[in-house]
Formats: C-alpha cells, structure tokens, sequence
C-alpha cells in the first residue's frame, strides 16, 4: 500500500468525490438509519419490557440467534474440511467445485428456500430418509438451522482458502518428524493460523443468517413459538402497521446483532495483538 | 503399526469423499431438485408458466429495479472507491464502515427503515402528502428498497484493487496535463475494468434476487409492485409449485450464469496486467445477503 504523503490532494477531484459519497451515502443509508434510532429512542419503555416479557418474540429471538449460532458453527466444521480439500487435496474437477461454492450467493434466497423446502419435506428426496429415523426437518427448527447453513455457506470457506494456502508446510513438516500425531499439528501448527479467518468467517457467517428471511420463509412453516424468526415478527408487525412494535424489535435486533459483532472483533483484535506480524 | 504415508492417504481420501458428498448433496441437489420439479408437469406446463402474464410482469419490474438501480451504484461505488484510495483524510476507516453497512443490517430491517423514511408518517411525509404521491406499495419503493441493500458491491470490488495500485499512474497523467475526467478514463479505467465488471455482476445478482426488503415494502399487488422472487413466494403459497419451480428456474440460469461470469472475470484478472496481480480470494461481496 502507497502512501502518499505530501503529494496528498495533488489529484484533483476530492472535494467533489468526498462530497458525492457522502451526500449519496446519508441520503439512503445514515439518515434513514437515524431514523430509526430516534424513533427508538423516543419509544415508551414498556414496549421494550414488552418484547422481553411476551414469550412468542423471546421464543422468535431465541431460535434466531441459536439456530444462526449453530448453522455458523456447522459452516465452520465443513467448511474447513471443504477448504482444507480444495487447497491441499485437489482432484479432478476441483475447480468446477469451487466455483459452486458461491451458488447461494448467487442464488435468490426465495428459490433456495423452496428449492430446500421440496428436498426436505417428508415426501421429498432426502426428507423421505430422514422420516424413518423420525427426523423432521422442513416445518421444523431443524430446517432453520438447514436454510441458514445453506446460505451462509461461502462466508467461511472463502475466508479459509487464502489462510490456508499461506501456511508454510515445513512446519506442519518439521513437526510431524519430531513425531507429533496428526491431531496435535492441527492444534499446535494449523489452528493457530487460521483462526483469524476461522473467526471472520463464522463472523459474517452469523451476521448473514441472523437477517436471512428469504429462505427461511419457505422452509420452517412459520409456527408461533416454534418456527417463527425474528425478521418474520417484524414484518408482521408492519403489516399490522403496529410501526412502534417494529421499530422496538428492529432496535433491539440491530443492537443484539452490532453487539456480537463488535465482541468477535475484540477476540480477534485480541489475537492479532499477541501475534505479531511475521515478516 | 499403519506406515505415515498410509495415514496420509487415508486421510486425503477421507476428506475428499467429506466434500463431494457434502458439496452434492447440500449444493448441486438443490438444482437438480428446481430442474425437475419445474419440468414436472411437462415442457407445455413449463412454457404456460414461465410466459404467464404475471410473469412477466414481474420480470418487466424486476428488470426496471435492475436498470434503476446499476447505474447509480455503479457511479457511487466508482466514486467512493476513487475518494477512499486516491485521498489521504481523517475518517477514512470510519468512511469505508459505513458503505459496508448496508450488509450488516437485514433485509427486513431495511425495508421497515426505508417505509420510515419515506413513508406517509415519514420525514417526508406532508411533502408526499401535499403532491399525492405514494412511494411505499409501490414501484419507487422496490426500486429504493434494491439500491440500499446493493450499495456496498461495486466499491468492495474497487476499493482493495484501487488502494493496491496507488496513485502514481493518476499523478502522471495529471502531470502531463490531462483533465480529471481524461485521467479517469485513460488510466484509470483500463486498470479496474475486470473488477468493476465483477462488481457489477454481483449488483445484478443481488438485485434481481433480493427478497427480504422488497417484501415488506411492495405490498405484494399482483401484476403491479410484483417481483420475479415475490412472484415464486405467490405461486408457491398458491400451491402452484411447478410455476413456482419453473420461475425460479430462470432464476437459477441467472445464478448460474453469474457464477460462469465470475469465473471469467476472476481469471481475466488474474492473467491480464501483469503488474497488478489481484487476491482471488479476498472473501467477495455477498451478493444474496
């Protein structure tokens, strides 16, 4: 990265550009976002005890933020063995692989979610297996967990690959020869790092499934206290036009979400002061 | 005793079988599940639904959110990355959060804050009210409802490329003369062009699937405020599943035409300009979140 120092504004055009990006930027993102948190603010404190004493939205925030947990956790498990393939066992049409890694990216969530609702329904292609070991998944928290796997699927990965391409092999080498098992040169030589990109990933893995409405619409039913996420409560309050009810759930939401952001960003700020940069 | 290259073997061999199983089941039988179920009632069943004037319809207002809303977040993501990477100012982390917010905030609560926004109760609303006009329910809404949650696209590509390049080609330029408008163009263009593209391309992925926001804010009148994915949610909840799965088909060809694009563009980045060589996998902007 360059710097450049006393030539700083020898291009011309800053003031215009600086101007444009923020005038763009508070018009669609920063003035409506202030909105809603005035709006927030001024609310009556009750609707906040509301939200927290109403068992139907603590059940909706519990399987959200749970079911976000444990698909980001689960992306953490499969994506590192997906990564750790791709990067040091390739085979033949690996490359056809990791260009589908980004399908659900690509893929409009409303079509993964019906396009998972009809494999995981008792009748369909895999639900019809699951069935007789009595496992229910679409129409069931288990089928959130799926949806949000499904589309939070590349975050994790993607962070992976580079991190692990980076790792110099002598010392995963050197430590075998001294006669470390597999499993003690994971912990000892690999985890250590990779766990930045583990944490980034499962980082924006978490924060993508906890807004995702798209698939899980389709897939979990939408039962009250069962199945029902957050982003589904409020929608229904907007469509009761109850815009106080949405705008308290919305704030607590954002804040919840920003929160847990903000912590793996300590961890990782945490980490990245111990270790210093190897150059 | 198992000898350590059996070891080795064994354990490449586990973990390859661990990720085709994995990526087949989890990636590509989703697909297969969309191409069957949409050819389910016959290839006359599939050509009725994917040319059913409600569908196209909301390929006609999906098309119009998509041409609305690429010109404008691509002129600012050209913008914001020219005046993050070619300036030193204070704020500038700060600056490069913001445009990154759009991501963190979900769909849904996006929608609500723009009904907020622009809504009769709104900032404003007497405004609105005074001229009879009704942006939520309505296409302006989707239309607005697109470019917010596309916003970060097109300057998450530019601005890692642009800071690697630095502004000694620019201030060249500039020195022997040529206008802004000319450095830009000449110099500076030639050299993201793969990347803006690919910005692009993830825009238009994420705008013509995009769901959460649109929802809340279209109120879901047939053949009017009607998307291609708010379309798939109708027929579906209509039970009418092989429309469903034969719209959605279109989508997936989309989807899978982007993943091809991105391939391109990725490896036209890699092997052309030699000087600046780009990440491949610096983690890409998520076009469906």
């Amino acid at each position: 990265m360059k710097k450049t120092g006393s030539q700083n504004h020898f291009l011309p055009g800053f003031g215009l550009s600086l101007g444009f990006t923020l005038v763009y930027l508070s018009l669609l993102v920063l003035v409506p976002l202030s909105l809603l948190s005035f709006r927030a603010l001024s609310l009556d404190g009750t609707l906040y005890r509301d939200i927290f004493q109403d068992p139907r939205t603590l059940a909706a925030f519990k399987l959200t933020f749970a079911s976000s947990f444990i698909a980001a956790g689960l992306n953490l498990i499969f994506g590192f063995i997906v990564a750790w393939t791709l990067v040091r066992f390739p085979f033949p049409g690996c490359s056809f692989i990791d260009a589908l890694i980004d399908l659900p990216f690509a893929l409009p969530t409303a079509v993964s979610g019906i396009a998972l609702t009809s494999l995981y329904v008792r009748s369909g292609m895999v639900g019809r297996y699951l069935d007789i070991f009595g496992i229910q998944v679409a129409f069931a928290p288990l089928g959130v967990v799926v949806a949000l796997s499904f589309i939070s699927l590349p975050f994790v990965i993607r962070s992976l690959q580079p991190a692990l391409k980076d790792i110099e092999r002598e010392y995963e080498e050197a430590a075998i020869s001294l006669g470390a098992s597999p499993i003690s040169v994971f912990f000892a030589v690999i985890f250590p790092a990779i766990r930045p990109a583990l944490l980034t990933g499962f980082s924006l893995a978490f924060a993508r499934a906890l807004g995702e409405y798209g698939s899980v619409v389709f897939i979990s039913g939408n039962m009250p206290m069962k199945t029902e996420i957050i982003s589904l409560l409020i929608a229904g309050r907007m469509e009761q036009f109850d815009y106080d009810g949405a705008t308290a759930l919305a704030a607590v939401t954002l804040l919840a979400s920003f929160m847990i952001l903000l912590s793996i960003h300590l961890i990782q700020w945490h980490y990245s002061r111990k270790i210093q940069p190897r150059s | 005793m198992f000898s350590s290259d059996y070891i080795s073997r064994l354990s490449r061999l586990i973990f390859q079988v661990i990720t085709l199983a994995f990526v087949s089941l989890f990636l590509i039988l989703p697909l297969c599940v969309i191409i069957s179920e949409s050819f389910g009632g016959g290839l006359k069943a599939y050509l009725n639904a994917i040319s059913h004037p409600d569908t196209l319809l909301a390929l006609g207002l999906t098309f119009l959110a998509v041409i609305v809303t690429l010109p404008l977040n691509v002129l600012f993501g050209i913008v914001a990355a020219w005046a993050l990477t070619k300036y030193e100012f204070r704020g500038k982390s700060l600056l490069s959060a913001l445009i990154d917010l759009p991501f963190a905030v979900p769909p849904v609560i996006a929608g609500f804050i723009l009904i907020l926004y622009l809504g009769k109760h709104g900032v404003f609303g007497s405004l609105l009210e005074k001229f009879d006009l009704n942006i939520i329910f309505s296409t302006p809404a989707i239309v607005i409802a697109t470019l917010f949650v596309t916003i970060p696209f097109v300057a998450r590509e530019l601005i890692p490329l642009m800071q690697e390049q630095g502004t000694e080609e620019e201030q060249a330029a500039v020195s022997l003369g040529a206008s802004t408008l000319q450095t830009f163009f000449y110099v500076t263009l030639p050299n993201i062009k793969w990347a803006l593209l690919y910005g692009i391309i993830l825009t238009v992925a994420r705008s013509m699937g995009e769901f959460g926001a649109v929802s809340v804010l279209s109120g879901h009148i047939r053949g009017k405020t009607v998307t291609l994915p708010l379309h798939i949610e109708i027929l579906y909840n209509e039970y009418n599943f092989t429309a469903a799965f034969a719209v959605s088909s279109l989508l997936m060809l989309l989807a899978l035409l982007t993943l091809i694009a991105k391939e391109f563009f990725f490896w036209k980045l890699n092997s052309g300009g030699s000087v600046h060589q780009v990440q491949e996998d610096t983690v890409p902007g998520d076009p469906a979140s």
